[in-house]
C-alpha cells in the first residue's frame, strides 16, 4: 500500500519546487520577464519581407521617362532611392560594402530609344548575398516594367504601351546569381557557432571556479584579474580557430560556397570576433552566481544575436529600432565581413566599417568585465 | 610594529548586512608558534582568517600580517602567507602534479621543477603524482592542500579547519608537520573544533559571536576561566544528572561515559548545591580541572546570554 500515489508526498515535491524556484531570482525573472520581451522585441522586429532597400540610382538620362521609373521604383514600397553615385565606380562600391542593396543604372539616351521602339535596358543590380531580402523586390520591378511608362505614352507614342513592355529590365543578382541559400547561410553559421561556443565556454569558465571553490585559492594568490581573464581566454581562442577552419573547409567542399576574397584577411578578422565573444562570456560569468545562470545568459545573449543580426531574417526587413538594436550585436558585423569577404570578395577597406563596432564592443566588455572582477571575497 | 610578532591586528570589524561577522578583534601571534583558533561554527573564525589575507576588506580596524598592511599591502601578503581553504579548492580535474605546477607558476617560482619535486617527495605524494586531485580520499586531499600552499614557501601560514573530515592518523601525522614546520620558524594559524588539537597549540584564541573571549597558552585559558568542575560517579548517572540540572551554581551537567562533569563559575555556590548529593554513598565526588570544552562551552553560553 505503501507504493501508492501519495497527494502528500507528491505536494511536498510541488511546495518545495516552488520555494526553489522563488529563491533563485534571477532563473525566474528569465522565465518570466524575458520571454515576455523577447515576444515583443522579435515580435515587432521579424519581417521577412522587406521594404524600403536602399537603392542607388545611376541615371545618365535626364528625361521624364527616367523620372518617372525612379518615382515608380519608391511607389512600390520596395526601393528606396537613397544615393545618386556620379560614376560607375561610385556605385560599385556602394554595393560592395553594403550601403545599397540594389543599383539601378539608367544609360544614356534612354528616353531616344525608348520613344524610337529600340528596347533600351534598364539594368538593375542586385546584392544577392542574402536571396530572401532582395527575392520579393525584383518580382515587384518585373510587375512594374509593364505599366510604369503608360501615362508618358500618350498620343504618338499610344502605340508602345502594352505588351511586350517599350524597354528591358535587365536584372543582375551580384555575388550569389543562382540565389543558392547556402552561401547565405553558411558563412553566417560560422558567426552563430562561434557566438554560442565562445560565449557558453567562457561563461561557464569563471562560475565554475567559483562553484567548485576554487575560486578562493586563485584569489588567495598573487594573480591579477587581467592575467586570470587573458589566460582564460586564449586557449578558447585556438579552439575558435580550429571552428573557423572546419566550418570554412566544409563550406568549400560540402556546400561549394564560393571563396573569393583573402582567407588570410578572414582570419584576421574572426579574431576581433572571437576575443568579442570570449568577452562577453566572462563578463557573464563575473555576474552569474553558478553554471545554470551563465548557461541562461549565453541564451540570453544568443537568441537576438540570431533573430535580429540578418542571419535568420534580411536585416533591413526590420524597423529601424531593432536595426540599432542589431548594430550593437558583433554577429551583426560579423556576418556582413564573413559574407563580404567570401562571397563579394571584399578587402580590408570594404570591411573596415563592419570591423570597427566590433572593437569598441570588445573594449566596454571587457572594461566592464575587469570592473565586476572582484580581487577579494567581499 | 613589533618584529617578533607575526599577525598583529586590533579594532579588525566585519558586517556582512545586519549580521556582524567579526566585532573589533585584537589578535596577536608571535613568530614561530602554532596559534590555535577555536570557536563555533559561525563564530567569525573564516571570516577573520579571509581579512588576514587580503581576501576581505575589514570593515573597520588595522594591523600588519609579517609587518604588511592588512588593508593596503594584500599584494605583499598574498605572496608570503599560504592559505588553506575549509574545503578543498585546488582543482578536481588536474592531477596532483599538475596542480602543484600551476601553484608554482602562479607565484612565479624560479626554480619552479625542483620546487614540484620536493613538494611530492616530501609529502610522500610522488608515486601517485599522476591521479586525479578530485580521486582522492579527505586525508589525501589535506595534504595536497598543504603541499600547494607550503610550495611557495611561505613565513606564515593560515590552516582553516584543515582536519575536518580526517580520520585521526592522518589528523596525527598533519600536526606532527605543523610542528615541524614551526620548528622551521613558520608561524602557523589553525582554526579547529578538536579539542586535542587546540592543545597541541603553543597558544590559542577562543572567538564566539564575532568577539575575542580568551586567549593564552592552555594553561592560562583553563586558570583564567574561573570554572570549576567536579567529577561524580554514580550508580543512575542520568536521574542524577536530572536533578542536578538547574541548581543555582550549576551551569553545566555534561555525561562523559561513567562519570558527569558538573562545572559551574561559582565554587562556593556550587559546592553548597551538590553537597545534598555528596552524602549518597552510591555516589563519588571529586574535584577535577576543568577541560577546555567545559571552558568554551561555557563561554559560548556567556556569549549567547551578554550578546
Amino acid at each position: 500500500m505503501a507504493d501508492r500515489f501519495s497527494w502528500q508526498r507528491f505536494l511536498a515535491v510541488v511546495t518545495k519546487e516552488f520555494i526553489q524556484m522563488r529563491r533563485d531570482r534571477l532563473t525566474f525573472a528569465m522565465m518570466v520577464g524575458i520571454p515576455m520581451l523577447q515576444l515583443i522585441l522579435f515580435g515587432f522586429a521579424i519581417n521577412s519581407d522587406p521594404k524600403g532597400l536602399p537603392t542607388a540610382v545611376l541615371v545618365a538620362d535626364t528625361s521624364e521617362f527616367s523620372r518617372s521609373f525612379v518615382r515608380a521604383l519608391e511607389n512600390s514600397a520596395y526601393f528606396k532611392v537613397t544615393m545618386q553615385p556620379k560614376n560607375e565606380a561610385e556605385a560599385e562600391r556602394l554595393i560592395a560594402e553594403g550601403d545599397a542593396q540594389f543599383v539601378v543604372s539608367i544609360p544614356e539616351n534612354f528616353a531616344r530609344q525608348l520613344m524610337r521602339g529600340e528596347r533600351p535596358a534598364i539594368l538593375v543590380e542586385a546584392d544577392a548575398t542574402d536571396p530572401t531580402a532582395v527575392g520579393n523586390a525584383v518580382g515587384a520591378l518585373a510587375q512594374l516594367a509593364q505599366t510604369v511608362f503608360d501615362r508618358d505614352l500618350q498620343g504618338a507614342l499610344r502605340p508602345l504601351q502594352g505588351k511586350p513592355a517599350p524597354f528591358d529590365v535587365q536584372i543582375h543578382r551580384r555575388y550569389n546569381p543562382e540565389g543558392i541559400t547556402q552561401y547565405n547561410i553558411v558563412p553566417g553559421l560560422m558567426g552563430v557557432i562561434l557566438t554560442m561556443t565562445m560565449i557558453m565556454q567562457t561563461g561557464l569558465a569563471m562560475t565554475r571556479e567559483r562553484e567548485r571553490g576554487t575560486m578562493e585559492n586563485l584569489l588567495a594568490t598573487p594573480v591579477r584579474p587581467f592575467e586570470v581573464m587573458a589566460g582564460k581566454i586564449v586557449p578558447y581562442i585556438m579552439v575558435g580557430y580550429i571552428q573557423v577552419t572546419l566550418i570554412l573547409l566544409a563550406a568549400r567542399l560540402l556546400f561549394q560556397v564560393p571563396i573569393l576574397g583573402s582567407v588570410m584577411l578572414l582570419y584576421t578578422v574572426v579574431l576581433a570576433f572571437i576575443a568579442a565573444n570570449l568577452a562577453v562570456g566572462l563578463m557573464f560569468s563575473t555576474v552569474a552566481k553558478n553554471q545554470m545562470q551563465a548557461m541562461q545568459m549565453t541564451f540570453f545573449f544568443f537568441l537576438p544575436s540570431l533573430l535580429l543580426s540578418g542571419f535568420m531574417f534580411p536585416f533591413r526587413g526590420m524597423p529601424q529600432w531593432a536595426q540599432n538594436i542589431g548594430s550593437l550585436l558583433p554577429l551583426t558585423h560579423f556576418l556582413r565581413m564573413v559574407r563580404g569577404i567570401l562571397l563579394k570578395g571584399n578587402g580590408f577597406l570594404e570591411i573596415w566599417p563592419n570591423l570597427w563596432p566590433i572593437g569598441v564592443f570588445l573594449l566596454a566588455v571587457v572594461a566592464i568585465g575587469l570592473k565586476r572582477y572582484r580581487k577579494t571575497l567581499d | 610594529m613589533n618584529d617578533a610578532l607575526a599577525i598583529d591586528v586590533a579594532g579588525l570589524s566585519k558586517r556582512f548586512g545586519e549580521l556582524v561577522a567579526v566585532d573589533d578583534l585584537a589578535l596577536q601571534v608571535r613568530r614561530g608558534e602554532i596559534y590555535g583558533f577555536l570557536g563555533p561554527n559561525g563564530s567569525g573564525k573564516t571570516t577573520t582568517i579571509r581579512m588576514l589575507c587580503g581576501l576581505l576588506t575589514p570593515d573597520s580596524g588595522r594591523g600588519t600580517c609579517l609587518g604588511y598592511d592588512v588593508i593596503r599591502e594584500t599584494r605583499q601578503i598574498k605572496l608570503n602567507v599560504g592559505y588553506m581553504t575549509q574545503g578543498f579548492s585546488l582543482y578536481q580535474d588536474l592531477t596532483i602534479r599538475e596542480n602543484l605546477d600551476f601553484t608554482a607558476r602562479i607565484y612565479g617560482m624560479p626554480n619552479r621543477q625542483e620546487a614540484v619535486e620536493e613538494s611530492l617527495r616530501r609529502l610522500g605524494l610522488a608515486d601517485r603524482q599522476k591521479q586525479l586531485a578530485g580521486n582522492l580520499s579527505g586525508g589525501w586531499k589535506q595534504r595536497l592542500a598543504l603541499a600547494a600552499c607550503m610550495l611557495h614557501q611561505p613565513r606564515l601560514l593560515l590552516l582553516d579547519e584543515p582536519t575536518a573530515g580526517v580520520d585521526p592518523k592522518a589528523r596525527r601525522d598533519f600536526w606532527d608537520e605543523i610542528h615541524y614546520l614551526a620548528g622551521q620558524g613558520i608561524t602557523v594559524l589553525v582554526s579547529t573544533h578538536y579539542m586535542d588539537e587546540a592543545e597541541r597549540c603553543h597558544r590559542l584564541a577562543y572567538i564566539a559571536s564575532g568577539r575575542l573571549l580568551a586567549q593564552g597558552t592552555v594553561s592560562e585559558v583553563i586558570q583564567n576561566s574561573g570554572i570549576v568542575t567536579w567529577t561524580v560517579e554514580c550508580a543512575d548517572l542520568y536521574a542524577l544528572g536530572a536533578q542536578l540540572r538547574g541548581l543555582p551554581g550549576i551551569s553545566q551537567v555534561v555525561p562523559f561515559g561513567n562519570q558527569l562533569h558538573v562545572s559551574g563559575t561559582d565554587a562556593a555556590l556550587l559546592e553548597q548545591s551538590i553537597s545534598p548529593f555528596r552524602e549518597q554513598a552510591s555516589c563519588r565526588w571529586t574535584k577535577a580541572q576543568p577541560g577546555l570544552e567545559d571552558i568554551f562551552i561555557q563561554m559560548m553560553e556567556g556569549a549567547d546570554r551578554h550578546g
